[in-house]
């Protein structure tokens, strides 16, 4: 059910101030949420203010310099540094995406920062992803095949099968494009959301995969597919440049010319 | 929304800066939601036409207040917007005009494409 506003427990109130080091010239002003389960207090907003001649050019180099020379405390993913591993997806000015992709410059003042929306909240800005991966198992996001594999080779494909791949298996899972979407966020118990969708598409049409058929049936439902309502959100955000929209999209073609026959 | 551990839910609503084309699908559904009630509006006027000349001649003044013009009129947009982006639904529907390049110029097309078909029913009517 759509919840407009947050619960009690999750209401924001202001944090602390850290105040720019003396003598900085070229200073930013960074908004950071932060929860800590062990406080029993609400989430806070605290100011963190850098000095940009000794910082790196990412956001995430920014949240670094904090964690690293600021409050230790403050908690967050992180690995590649480079948008391979997705770890870093989060709610930067409005909008999700990879901090370490996203470069401080590309924002003109105070660059606000939240977790992803709409999960819950571990610590920080680390939410609870345990749904959001149990739903991408349950899509079975690996081959199917019925006939025995070829003796002296590997499942072949040709170039243009292939292709229909590119934009599909390039996705890192970094959940941006869900929890981007306000029909995820009120239905996620039954809807599957952008990149989870994106992901069975992409086992649809892998012409190496023989359970199409039982793929398109595990979806074939109301709420798997169908509370999407082309909000395009997930598009917009993706950090990857992919488009789960289009994905649903060829989807719904899928289930639908299907029963036509 | 109970949480284990009272794990907060991270904001959404209160932080996410909708794209133009998020706004544009939260309109179309309060659009919707309109039109139903201008339906409403629609069936009184209906229902006058079918009762004689003194009702026919008190829902014309009825519509003559700026303010019930205005609503009329809100009425009017609301039909043609939603029928704007119906259209561009049905293009989604055969899989077209998803890549992100387009979506913001697609927008503003369904945007002045509502204004202009309710300034030419303005005109006509």
């Amino acid at each position: 059910m759509a919840e407009f506003t947050l619960p009690k427990n999750s209401v924001l109130t202001q944090g602390k101030t850290f105040s720019a080091p003396k003598g900085a010239t070229r200073i930013r002003r960074f908004e950071v949420y932060r929860w800590d389960p062990d406080s029993g207090e609400n989430p806070r907003v605290d100011v963190y203010e850098l000095d940009m001649d000794s910082c790196g050019p990412m956001v995430l180099d920014a949240i670094l310099k904090i964690k690293n020379e600021i409050d230790s405390t403050l908690t967050f993913r992180r690995s590649c540094r480079e948008g391979v591993c997705g770890s870093c997806a989060m709610n930067i000015n409005g909008k999700n995406t990879l901090a370490c992709t996203k470069a401080i410059d590309s924002y003109p003042s105070t660059i606000k920062i939240f977790p992803l929306p709409h999960l819950q909240v571990v610590k920080d800005l680390v939410p609870d992803m345990t749904h959001f991966y149990a739903q991408y198992a349950s899509i079975k996001p690996w081959i199917e095949t019925q006939t025995p594999a070829p003796a002296d080779s590997e499942r072949l494909q040709s170039h243009e099968d292939r292709a229909k791949l590119d934009g599909l298996y390039d996705c890192v899972l970094c959940a941006c494009c869900s929890t981007s979407c306000p029909s995820y966020w009120w239905n996620s118990e039954r809807y599957l959301g952008p990149a989870v969708l994106l992901q069975a598409y992409r086992w649809l049409v892998d012409s190496r995969d023989e359970t199409t058929g039982e793929r398109l049936d595990d979806l074939e439902d109301p709420f798997k597919v169908y509370r999407c309502h082309t909000i395009m959100n997930c598009t917009d955000t993706c950090p990857k440049g992919l488009n789960p929209a289009k994905a649903i999209a060829e989807i719904k073609k899928l289930l639908v010319t299907r029963q036509q026959g | 929304m109970a949480t284990p551990n009272n794990r907060p839910i991270s904001p959404h609503l209160q932080v996410y800066k909708l794209p133009l084309t998020g706004i544009i699908s939260i309109s179309h559904r309060m659009t919707g939601v309109m039109l139903t009630f201008g339906l409403l509006l629609f069936t009184y006027v209906a229902s006058t036409l079918a009762g004689g000349e003194a009702e026919y001649l008190a829902m014309q003044s009825v519509l003559g207040v700026w303010l019930i013009k205005l609503v009329y009129w809100g009425f009017v947009y609301a039909l043609f917007f939603h029928l704007c982006h119906g259209v561009r639904h049905l293009i989604w529907d055969t899989g077209q005009s998803f890549s992100l390049e387009t979506l913001d110029r697609y927008a503003r097309i369904e945007l002045a494409s509502s204004l202009a078909l309710t300034l030419i029913a303005f005109i006509f009517i």
